[in-house]
Parts: structure tokens; C-alpha cells; sequence
């Protein structure tokens, strides 16, 4: 058990030597190589903590040994380009927009799908792209706030945005749009929110300040920005349907 | 996070195939598990994506509505058929977490939501039975609000967090589940358990078995139901106290119930007591709240819980008064 063991850290050593001689080329392989460096240091030390005390806490230490990561082909469909990407299973969507094809737009604010930082359009619909995997959007189609534009003719959100100063800081503002953009076309489809039971309107509801308010309530604004967000979604609601 | 594999399976029995292996978990829409992942509560050694699978249809047969397991929160919540013959569904749905998770969380997923303790879902936190059995419950001498007051034990008082679950329990939904033994169906109120001493267990789910369908028995409180969630926030906020109620009304008179409860319990708690009390009564403040003191009978709240009694009370006649009030135009 312990012999194994000891073989187990030292084919990570050689396997920590090999990433450390590594010689990066380009920007996404130093990204790569100290993210490697830090898993592969994290496993060691895990391996040497665990070495005495609880057979049961050095069992799953092995089973998470056991597991190498995966690397997979993924093609990522982004603002209507396809982009074949390999990756590590664990790539969150958001890192592989950010990391792997530098579309720096969508922010990562808490990575636990709690502040909507991240918000995406996957196939037409608004999602946490943190708690998304990249493997599971293989062959999505993806919209990031860098798609919305058509050229230099901002998105109507994105000049409402602006119009109402619907942001301080900036730093939510990609998610918010990407957000109010889906907000506005689930409306159209006649979608319900729990403002709409509480004020007994469950049959085209309209856009009040409290249906949108609720419906933006996953996109949070540390600034404080919600009076002018509010303003902007409810001017392009009503362009909209003027 | 861990490293692990991810597979997507393309047919239930590959799926059945893949999770047989150690460690090996069924991925849903992630909200949950990959947030798990990330806080290094929960290490998979594979992913099986079962969102692929074709059970992302709902369908009408007679009266009986069957919801597949990968249908997405937020479609659900929208379906014609819901919204009009289970909007306690709708509402409870509705008023769970975010549009982007509600677009990502399927069914299944969110009957194996797992719960919010903070116990839990800290790791620095050594004693956590749901995370090393038998490693002792940090929730009981420590703050302990939004822990249960009802059907909890000495090994566990966490809570289910789910809305979803709390409106299945009212309106009486089976859980159909495939397995390497075949196929069984699961009333709602078998298919959470209490912790007892093993509360590592969420589910009686079999960790080789696959959520296929949830089935919906003859719509009966289409015209009056209510969902009433309280929480600290307005908005995407877990609930203190949520109180989904069902009325079958004839006139002034109840003909029948459905009542259950969230936030409260380590199951969606329905009271069956507090709805026959109902079947027969007039609706109304007396009956309303003698249903109320039946449902939270037996309660044993914490250092911090306490007002989780009386607000339970209260939420349960509120959302009663409000589904005896009816679909307003």
C-alpha cells in the first residue's frame, strides 16, 4: 500500500518535472502550463498530506489519483464561428471563451452560477456559462456579448445600456445585456415569472418595473446600477412593442 | 476540481452502463453537481450527460400528464399544459433561483437537488455526516436558521432546498426511475427520506438507477392554488418557510387538499393530517389555521429556528387564503 503510494508521488514528480520543462510559446501556453504546474503540485501535496492517517481519507485520496485528467475535441460554434478546441473536461465555458479564444467579454464575478458575471446565450437561451461545462455546449451555438453588435450599429440593449447609463464600474454590464437581450425575446414568447402569479397577470404579462426587475434578478450589480438597467430594459421593451 | 471523464450517453441502458462505474455520476443541467465540484464537495470520477437523452418531452395521456426528466426548469414552468392544469407547479418553478439556472436545471436534477447547509457545502467544516458519515452534525450547536424544525434527527437537520419538489409533494407526482433491475415508480413523498441516522442518503434513488419521468395524477387544483415562498430577499433567494397548497373547491367547501411545505425538513414535508382536516371544511380563517397547527405538529425547532414555527403557521393560511381566492383575471 505504502510502496504504491510512494510510486504514485514520485510518477508525479516526473510528471511535475515534465510540466516544469515544458517551454511555452504563446500566451495560452504559459495559461496552460502554470495551470498544470498548480494541479500537478495540488496532487503531490495532497498525496504526501495524506500519507498516514485515515485508511479511509488515503483511499480517496487514491481514487482521485486514479483519475488523469481527460482532454476532449471540442468544437465551440461562438458569434457564428466554429472554433475546434481540445480541453481538459474540466473547462468551464466561461474559461474556454476567455482562456482558449480570448473573448475577454463575458466576466467571471463569483464562478458558482450566484451573480450572472458570466450570462451567455447557448442556443438562444441565457445561461450561467461558469456552471457550464465546455463539453456539454459541444456544438451549441454561442452568443457572448462580443456577437450582439452588428459591426459598429450597437445592439438596441447595448445603446439603451448606454442611453440610460445603466452601469457604473462595467464590470456585470456583459451579462446584464446578454441577460435583458434574452429577457426581452422569452417575453415575446409569452414567458411567465413569479411577479406575474403575485399580481395575477399569467396571460401576457407586461414588461412592468417589477416584472423586469424579477426577471433580471439573476444578473447582480455591486454598483448599485439597478434604477438605470431597469430604465434600459424597459425602453427597448417598449420600442419594442411601439 | 477533480479531474474526471465526461461521456454523453446516447440511450438509457448506455447511460445504466456508464454509472456502474466507481464514482461515476449522471450530469443533469450542472446547476448543482459542477458548483459541487467546484466547492470540492462532490469528485465524480466520470460525468455521464444524460441531457441528450430523449426524455425532454411532456406528454398528456387521459388526464395524466408525464414530464420527462431532462425537460429544462423554465420550459416546464412555461408548458400550456402546466400552466394550466398544475400552475402550482408553474409557480413554484417560477420563483426558484435565476432565469439562466431555471434555462439550465432539469427535472431530474432538481428532484436530486442537495441541500444549502453551509455545513455541507464548506469543507473546512470537519463534521458533516452528509459529507463523512458518522463525522458528527456542525449545524446542531452551530447557526442553525435555516436548518429544520421537522423530521430531523440528532445526526442531521439539513433541509431540502427545492421549490420544485415542495409543488410535486402537493400535487401527489410518481417518480419513474430505470435501473440495472428493471424499471419501478416512486410516489413523491417515498422517493425524499428523512436523515435518521444515515443522512448521507438524500433519496431512496439507487445510485444506479436514472430518474426517466415525472408523472402528474388528474389535475384537481388547476383553479386554486397557491405558491408562497418566504425568504430574506425578494428574488433568487432560498426559502425560510414555502408553503405549496391546492384546494378542490365545491362552492364555499373544500373537497380536497394538498399541502406540503419547504425549507422546513430534509423531505418536501406534506401533511396528509392537515389535509384531511381540510376535506369537507369550510375555506376560511378556522379551518385554514387548524390545518396550519396540524402541519407543523411535532415541530422541534433549533437555537436559531424557532420563528420557522409561527411563520409556517401563517404562510400556510396566507397561501391557503390565496388559493380559496383563485385564479384572478
Amino acid at each position: 500500500m505504502s510502496s504504491q503510494r510512494c510510486t504514485d508521488i514520485e510518477d508525479q514528480e516526473d510528471q511535475l518535472e515534465d510540466t516544469l520543462s515544458d517551454q511555452p510559446t504563446s500566451p495560452t501556453d504559459i495559461e496552460l502550463s502554470r495551470r498544470t504546474f498548480v494541479k500537478a503540485a495540488g496532487i503531490l501535496g495532497a498525496a504526501v498530506a495524506t500519507g498516514i492517517p485515515h485508511l479511509a481519507a488515503a483511499e480517496e485520496a487514491q481514487a482521485a489519483a486514479a483519475t488523469t485528467p481527460q482532454m476532449l475535441s471540442v468544437t465551440l460554434k461562438v458569434n457564428g464561428t466554429a472554433h475546434a478546441l481540445s480541453l481538459d473536461t474540466r473547462t468551464s465555458l466561461l474559461d474556454a471563451l476567455r482562456e482558449h479564444l480570448a473573448l475577454t467579454g463575458s466576466k467571471k464575478g463569483c464562478d458558482h452560477g450566484q451573480c450572472g458575471a458570466c450570462t451567455v446565450l447557448v442556443d438562444g437561451r441565457r445561461v450561467n456559462s461558469c456552471l457550464t461545462l465546455a463539453v456539454m455546449a459541444n456544438g451549441a451555438e454561442i452568443t457572448t456579448i462580443e456577437g450582439l453588435a452588428k459591426g459598429d450599429e450597437l445592439h438596441p440593449v447595448q445603446a439603451a445600456f448606454l442611453e440610460h447609463d445603466g452601469f457604473q464600474c462595467g464590470y456585470c454590464t456583459p451579462g446584464q445585456i446578454c441577460s435583458a437581450v434574452a429577457l426581452l425575446n422569452e417575453h415575446k414568447h409569452n414567458t411567465l415569472s413569479t411577479v406575474s402569479f403575485e399580481t395575477g397577470h399569467t396571460t401576457h404579462p407586461e414588461l412592468t418595473d417589477n416584472e423586469i426587475r424579477e426577471r433580471m434578478s439573476g444578473n447582480i450589480c455591486r454598483c448599485g446600477a439597478y434604477p438605470n438597467i431597469v430604465a434600459a430594459v424597459r425602453a427597448v421593451a417598449k420600442g419594442a412593442s411601439a | 476540481m477533480n479531474p474526471f471523464n465526461y461521456q454523453r450517453a446516447t440511450s438509457p441502458e448506455e447511460a445504466l452502463h456508464a454509472v456502474s462505474a466507481r464514482g461515476a455520476k449522471f450530469l443533469g443541467g450542472g446547476t448543482n453537481l459542477v458548483d459541487l465540484m467546484r466547492y470540492d464537495v462532490e469528485h465524480p470520477t466520470t460525468l455521464i450527460d444524460v441531457t441528450h437523452l430523449s426524455f425532454t418531452q411532456i406528454a398528456n395521456t387521459g388526464n395524466i400528464t408525464v414530464i420527462g426528466a431532462g425537460v429544462r426548469n423554465s420550459d416546464l414552468a412555461n408548458h400550456e399544459t402546466i400552466r394550466t392544469n398544475y400552475p402550482l407547479l408553474s409557480q413554484a418553478l417560477l420563483s426558484g433561483a435565476s432565469p439562466q439556472l431555471r434555462n439550465m436545471a432539469t427535472t431530474g436534477g432538481n428532484l436530486l437537488q442537495r441541500t444549502r447547509c453551509s455545513y455541507f457545502m464548506d469543507t473546512t467544516f470537519p463534521a458533516f455526516n452528509k459529507r463523512v458519515p458518522g463525522s458528527g452534525c456542525a449545524a446542531i450547536k452551530g447557526l442553525n436558521r435555516n436548518h429544520a424544525i421537522l423530521g430531523a434527527s440528532n445526526d442531521c437537520i439539513a433541509t431540502n432546498p427545492s421549490d420544485m419538489n415542495v409543488a410535486l409533494a402537493a400535487l401527489s407526482a410518481t417518480i419513474h426511475v430505470t435501473g440495472p433491475k428493471g424499471k419501478r415508480a416512486i410516489p413523491i413523498t417515498d422517493f425524499h427520506r428523512l436523515p435518521g441516522d444515515t443522512p448521507q442518503l438524500d433519496t431512496n434513488l439507487k445510485p444506479d438507477e436514472l430518474i426517466t419521468a415525472v408523472e402528474l395524477p388528474a389535475p384537481k387544483f388547476a383553479k386554486h392554488s397557491y405558491y408562497l415562498k418566504v425568504r430574506d430577499r425578494q428574488s433568487y433567494a432560498f426559502a425560510l418557510v414555502s408553503v405549496a397548497a391546492g384546494l378542490e373547491m365545491d362552492g364555499n367547501t373544500i373537497r380536497s387538499a394538498g399541502l406540503a411545505l419547504g425549507g422546513v425538513a430534509h423531505k418536501p414535508w406534506r401533511s396528509l393530517d392537515a389535509e384531511k382536516s381540510l376535506v369537507g371544511a369550510t375555506a376560511g380563517p378556522d379551518a385554514f389555521k387548524r390545518a396550519a397547527t396540524l402541519a407543523v405538529s411535532g415541530a422541534e425547532p433549533r437555537e436559531h429556528n424557532a420563528f420557522k414555527v409561527e411563520l409556517a403557521k401563517q404562510s400556510i393560511v396566507r397561501a391557503l387564503t390565496l388559493a380559496a381566492q383563485g385564479v384572478q383575471a
